[in-house]
């Protein structure tokens, strides 16, 4: 006999009957039932419909029967609380029972009840049970302080349980010690601010002491608490780390990763000099490797936390590489997480053995893993400058397999190696050639004719090859698309007599047949540039080229601190701190390492200041964006706080500076380039205007200086893209219309400790198709420390898609290190034209012709200005007073405003002298701009 | 730039005011293989078994079950899982927990599960289904590991057994203890008090497994040992046992049961220990590549496929190198052939082989090797008529067992049990078998 025959009853009356079961005189019977209802439970049956049968049963000698039943009554009592206080007299009464395992039971059920009718009731039975002799007791209740915290804060603060439980971690017994630590803990992390762990050199030796007799899982909790603590000094932080090492050699992994958390946290306080600091390292690297044989869901969690370890302190497992070697029946992965490590520990001392392992991975069966492991080697080779040689020819004996995604996988990252090291390896381009026909994907493709562009001169056939890209031109992706432009330009650039009527080809397929506005720009800059001055030309595109950095996947330093401290969480799997994903930041307390101290300051490590640019000593806190916001408005108003002003001048020349730049060799050089060039006929300049006019918008800026033209209202800027989201790139902004012409003026703020170039921009579409007029120029590299203001000049020949809201802006930046996207408001305003004043019979006409319901009225609240003082205001936003009328003592304002995308909207502005609040009525036949507008008016007014 | 817009992958968000650190495990999903789900387990309010359709489909994008991510991130909740026994172990957490606590937790439910039913199976968490649920309800309060000791767990739920299920519906008793267990307080958790046994008894199981990749050329890329020493302790009272190595430097990276006293380890090399009743494993250790590790086998291998031709060629040797005069048993050999391959025709000089030629698994039944004689498999694989010949080499996954010998040359010096005055029987093995021992061609 099996519980299974606690599944098979008939579907039909199968309540019913429990019922009449449950209410049997037959002690055996009742049971029975109780088992049968549990089972229901368990496969996720609906069985609430038995609560008062149940709860009969609970009165009872039988403990097994009153066990079940509290397993019921903790499954349902939230959906049938009235019912549930039915229980509230049993569970006091076992408070009482003299079998503490009965007072432990009651105490750790009612804490699981979550009725709020209830919990008022537990409070007496729950401030015994925390006094209990039995320490099983004790720590049952403790648990159950942190459950009734959960569900009503304020009466358990009131109850004067939060002390209680303070005074539990001098509990004799480390057991619960271990629960009201771990009680306290989920508490506190609720709130922040409070300062229930109040932890000083006393508790810590509490809990260190309790750390050696409690179960694995106390332990645990005691060191996620220890590792919140800051010790006074390096030898307190030793002290703590003698202590904790033990713990290392424990069965249970996330006992010994908590540890690890720990020790790596209060290492930095101790100096490199120290003989204890050598024999850390070395206690760190066993533990580590073991974690790597245990089940491989421990394997992957291991390896994610072991990813941040390297990073952060290499020296540790730096001679452990072969543990990260693939098994082929590793899971998956298990097996991508390895790779990675791989590659972070890969050095000119094990280069061969890794490479041997790489190529052994490219021939496996599972695609994913061979990709990547083909990527790793151009890592490799990137990172490892002596073995660059040695991968180059791994790479080609990859590609003479002829498998298909193993070469396009393979030209890729060979685009890069050249990169890195350019006049270096181009005698592999002829075996690249070979492959050309099988590639079949837009990164491959992309990189291999960027190597056909870069490499043109010494390709014989380059054009031919170029060329036969061409032939599907409309059918390739964007980036292919964009790759092969360039190239095609480079190479007229570099061989201009054969190529002249390719490049014309290429430019009038980019600039008249493509809606894609990155393309038709970027077609019609090089157009111009060609006409204009092809030396000019030379020099921006065949320009020299920054080199690409070594590791571009790397945490960001500050981001890797605070990792750091979260080793062993969810973050440190995601490898995104905590506030990344919790929605609003409250709540969570940013984590930093402790800074170093002790006596030898002056020799200071080497691998924490790599740039030497930022000292080591300041602790690496993120600042919150509220600090950020007050530094930014400093900057406004004072003169530039941080980066020489040189960078920053040159920098708002940014948007004009190809033309500007172009207009001076002309002056200067004279045309000794090759062959003439036909300027593009009429299309072109029509879509130049916009860009240019902006250009010029920031001319008349820079030489007005301070920049107070008469235009629309510009916002102050604030942070769109905190630096801790990009991995130290802050992006604050704002929106502006001059002359005609939007632009979105950018201060870009490198608080990371590398150095940021190759940045460019790009807008998601958006309802009004507002759309990048140029690229995001930004000239000299970014250094760490440093900002650049830039302005962005925008057209609104976009894309159109609608968003929600209307005005939201989704942005993509890309630099050298990745691409980070956040999305903005734009003001309405910016949109509104220069020729937005309608005809006053128009105006009449089609305020009649809107039907009413498409109309909107709002209150513009707590403004004092008058009717002319308004229409004059509005006017500077292109909002344009048609006619004014005084209506018993109310002025009545008729306006009008058009949108870049020719919706106009008609208002009518009702102003009475003595009444601070003016009534708005929008009527527009999109009604749904309508809210936008209203704010676009209330923020014009009021500023 | 091109596809700029595809957004950050996972956007995890959890409403900060649930952002707590503790494991606040929600709930437990078991799940079989074929995505049904026979188990659930709510611990602080009920979540719906609608959360498990993003493990459904990330088991659905998964090749192999075994290939289903550990964590999934769900926009409320995280799913951390374990795949034992062809069932899922889905736990559903709501806030910021560690990770390694709640997979260890799991392995630590199928360890119980397998402890107290014998095997753990569909069919038998079912059968024992009420059992299962006192278990897990004794073993988590509210996201606090309670018990987990099985021990522990034994005198507060006992495991059933036909003789019990018999007494229990005739005299109506019940499984559940109703007394504290002893353990639960005491400076030894681990152990009851009041044990009595008529022959004391003390097990000690020397077990380790060679983790290896060889490359095709017969060297040794990694190898390394795992090692475990598993007991079987029966002894009365309170016994205080203390055990050595002879070469104890061996021992660099160990693990111990809570049980062993570690500063004395540090000191001295002794493992000082009062041991848990019963089953446990009282320490695993890892000797590391640094090390010299002894390979016991050898593969010799051809395999070779034309271009151009139908038939390719398949020849392996099995043979002994390092075995220290042990003879080597239970020799398995399984590979994962190519897809190209139709058919294999193959003869064995002992032992049977299978190969399907759906899954393209090739395993051989090797059984003992015979140094005199060493056991082959020869003979052809039919490929796919005008392919190109495969891109990938098969690896060959090795099985085996060595009795009576730890490889790494581990060996117990002494035992000697303080604190009672009975003389128990003490027994050592030492075994070795292989891990993942993996031949690449």
């Amino acid at each position: 006999m099996t519980d299974s025959k606690y599944f098979t009853t008939t579907k039909k009356g199968e309540i019913f009957e429990l019922k009449a079961e449950l209410n049997s005189d037959k002690k055996e019977k009742k049971k029975e039932a109780v088992k049968k209802v549990i089972a229901s439970m368990t496969v996720g049956k609906d069985v609430s419909a038995l609560f008062p049968d149940v709860v009969n049963c609970m009165q009872t000698d039988n403990l097994e029967l009153k066990k079940l039943v509290y397993l019921y009554l903790m499954n349902y009592a939230k959906s049938q609380p009235d019912m549930a206080i039915m229980a509230v007299n049993t569970f006091v009464k076992d408070c009482e029972d003299p079998n503490p395992l009965i007072r432990a039971l009651a105490v750790r059920t009612m804490g699981c009840i979550r009725v709020d009718k209830i919990t008022e009731y537990l409070c007496e039975p729950l401030r015994k049970c925390l006094k209990d002799e039995d320490p099983y007791v004790r720590k049952t209740a403790a648990v159950c302080v942190a459950k009734l915290h959960d569900i009503n804060a304020q009466l358990v603060e009131d109850q004067g349980f939060l002390d209680t439980l303070k005074d539990l971690i001098s509990d004799s017994n480390p057991m619960v010690v271990a629960n009201a630590v771990a009680a306290l803990s989920e508490i506190a992390e609720s709130h922040p601010s409070s300062n229930l762990l109040d932890l000083n050199p006393q508790s810590i030796n509490k809990l260190l002491t309790a750390l050696n007799e409690c179960t694995e899982w106390g332990q645990i909790f005691i060191l996620d608490c220890l590792a919140n603590y800051m010790p006074k000094d390096d030898r307190e932080a030793q002290s703590i780390c003698e202590r904790v090492t033990p713990r290392l050699s424990h069965a249970n992994s996330a006992v010994v990763l908590s540890a690890v958390k720990v020790l790596m946290k209060f290492m930095e306080m101790l100096s490199k000099d120290l003989d204890y600091y050598g024999t850390l390292l070395k206690k760190l690297a066993p533990p580590l490797v073991t974690l790597l044989s245990a089940e491989p869901e421990l394997q992957y969690v291991a390896l994610r936390n072991i990813n941040l370890i390297v990073q952060k302190r290499p020296e540790i497992l730096k001679h452990e590489m072969k543990v990260f070697f693939v098994k082929y029946n590793d899971p998956i992965y298990v097996k991508l997480e390895k790779l990675d490590i791989m590659i972070r520990l890969a050095s000119q001392a094990n280069i061969a053995q890794v490479l041997a392992e790489l190529k052994e991975y490219a021939t496996e069966v599972d695609v994913d893993f061979v990709r990547k492991a083909v990527r790793a080697i151009g890592r490799c080779a990137i990172k490892v400058e002596q073995s660059a040689e040695r991968c180059v020819s791994t790479l080609l004996d990859l590609i003479q397999t002829k498998v298909n995604y193993v070469v396009q996988e393979a030209i890729v990252v060979i685009k890069d190696i050249f990169r890195k090291y350019p006049n270096k390896y181009e005698s592999v381009i002829a075996t690249l050639c070979e492959n050309l026909d099988s590639l079949d994907e837009p990164e491959a493709r992309a990189a291999m004719i960027w190597i056909v562009g870069e490499y043109a001169e010494r390709i014989d056939n380059a054009d031919e090859l170029l060329e036969s890209f061409l032939e599907g031109f409309h059918d390739e992706s964007t980036q292919v698309q964009l790759q092969l432009l360039t190239a095609i330009v480079k190479l007229f650039l570099k061989k201009p007599t054969e190529t002249q009527e390719l490049v014309q080809q290429v430019l009038s397929l980019a600039t008249q047949d493509s809606d894609n506005p990155d393309l038709r720009d970027r077609g019609y800059i090089y157009w111009r540039l060609l006409s204009t001055d092809p030396v000019a030309a030379k020099e921006v595109v065949l320009a020299e080229k920054p080199l690409i950095s070594e590791e571009t996947d790397l945490i960001e330093p500050t981001l890797l601190d605070e990792l750091i401290c979260y080793i062993g969480t969810l973050a440190s799997v995601y490898h995104k701190p905590p506030s990344a994903f919790v929605e609003g930041s409250r709540g969570v307390v940013h984590k930093s390492l402790p800074p170093r101290t002790g006596s030898s300051e002056s020799a200071e490590s080497p691998d924490t200041a790599p740039s030497g640019v930022q000292a080591p000593e300041q602790p690496a806190v993120i600042p919150t964006q509220g600090d950020l916001l007050g530094d930014l408005l400093n900057l406004d108003l004072g003169p530039p706080v941080s980066g020489p002003p040189m960078a920053t001048s040159s920098v708002q020349m940014g948007a004009v500076d190809l033309l500007g730049g172009g207009l001076d060799s002309l002056m200067g050089g004279g045309g000794s380039g090759g062959g003439s060039f036909a300027a593009p006929s009429t299309a072109a300049p029509a879509n130049l205007a916009a860009p240019l006019g902006s250009g010029l918008g920031d001319l008349f800026d820079l030489t007005g200086g301070v920049g107070t033209l008469p235009g629309s209202y510009v916002a102050p800027k604030t942070v769109w893209l905190p630096a801790m989201k990009a991995k130290g790139l802050e992006i604050s902004g704002t929106f502006s219309r001059q002359v005609g012409s939007i632009s979105m003026d950018l201060v870009l703020t490198n608080k990371a400790l590398q150095v940021m170039s190759d940045f460019a921009i790009q807008f998601n579409r958006n309802s009004f198709g507002l759309a990048p007029a140029a690229p995001l120029q930004v000239h000299a590299p970014l250094a760490p420390n440093q900002s650049v203001e830039i302005s962005l000049p925008l057209n609104t020949v976009g894309s159109v898609m609608k968003m929600d809201p209307l005005n939201n802006l989704q942005v993509a930046v890309k630099n050298n290190i990745d691409v980070f996207y956040f999305s903005t408001l734009y003001p309405l305003h910016i949109l509104f034209v220069e020729d937005g004043k309608m005809e006053r019979q128009m105006f009449l006409a089609t305020w009649k012709d809107i039907p009413n319901e498409n109309e909107a009225q709002f209150q513009i609240k707590d403004c004092s200005l008058n009717a002319d003082a308004i229409s004059s205001k509005l006017q500077g936003s292109n909002i344009f007073t048609i006619a004014k009328r005084n209506v018993e003592g109310q002025d009545m304002l008729y306006q009008s405003l058009k949108l870049t995308n020719g919706i106009w909207v008609l208002a009518e502005l009702r102003i009475q002298p003595s009444n601070p609040s003016f009534t708005l009525s929008l009527k527009c036949r999109a009604p749904e701009v309508a809210p936008y507008v209203f704010q676009a008016y209330e923020t014009v007014l009021k500023n | 730039m091109g596809a700029a817009f595809g957004g950050p992958k996972h956007r995890l968000t959890v409403k900060s005011s649930e952002f707590l650190h503790m494991a606040n495990y929600r709930c437990l999903f078991l799940i079989n293989a074929s995505g049904d789900i026979f188990l659930e387990k709510h611990w602080k309010s009920v979540v719906s078994r609608s959360v498990c359709d993003y493990f459904f489909e990330a088991q659905e994008r998964a090749s192999e079950a075994e290939n289903v991510p550990p964590v999934i991130p769900t926009p409320h909740h995280y799913l951390l899982s374990v795949y034992r026994h062809k069932i899922f172990f889905v736990a559903v957490i709501q806030t910021e927990v560690p990770p390694l606590f709640v997979i260890e937790f799991l392995h630590r439910v199928v360890d119980t599960f397998q402890d107290y039913f014998g095997v753990c199976s569909e069919v038998m968490i079912k059968d024992n289904v009420v059992v299962v649920y006192e278990v897990l309800e004794e073993m988590l309060d509210n996201g606090f590991p309670l018990a987990t000791e099985s021990n522990i767990l034994k005198e507060l739920i006992k495991p059933p057994t036909i003789l019990r299920t018999v007494v229990n519906t005739i005299t109506g008793s019940t499984n559940v203890g109703d007394q504290l267990p002893t353990g639960q307080l005491s400076v030894v958790p681990w152990r009851r008090t009041g044990v009595k046994y008529t022959n004391n008894e003390a097990y000690f199981d020397v077990i380790e497994e060679i983790d290896a990749i060889i490359d095709k050329s017969g060297s040794t890329i990694t190898a390394e040992i795992q090692g475990v020493i598993d007991a079987c302790v029966k002894l009365t009272g309170m016994p205080d046992l203390t055990l050595s190595f002879m070469n104890p430097r061996l021992l660099d990276d160990v693990s111990f049961h809570p049980c062993v006293r570690f500063k004395r380890w540090e000191s001295e090399r002794i493992l000082s220990f009062i041991p848990p009743d019963g089953n446990f494993r009282l320490l695993s250790y890892h000797v590391s590549a640094q090390n010299l590790v002894a390979i016991p086998v050898y593969v010799k291998h051809n395999i070779s496929f034309r271009d151009g031709s139908s038939l390719g060629r398949f020849e392996i040797t099995v043979g002994p190198k390092q075995t220290m005069g042990k003879t080597i048993e239970g020799v398995m050999v399984a590979s994962q052939m190519p897809k190209g391959v139709l058919n294999m025709s193959l003869t064995p000089s002992q032992g049977t082989h299978i190969f399907d030629p759906v899954t393209k698994l090739l395993s051989w039944d090797v059984g003992k090797i015979n140094p005199q004689k060493l056991p082959s498999l020869k003979g052809t694989m039919s490929l796919q008529a005008g392919a190109s010949k495969p891109d990938e080499n098969p690896t060959i996954n090795l099985q085996f067992k060595i009795q009576q010998l730890a490889i790494s040359g581990l060996k117990v010096n002494r035992l000697d049990m303080y604190g009672e005055k009975y003389k128990p029987f003490k027994g050592i093995k030492y075994m070795t078998k292989a891990g993942k021992f993996q031949v690449r061609t």
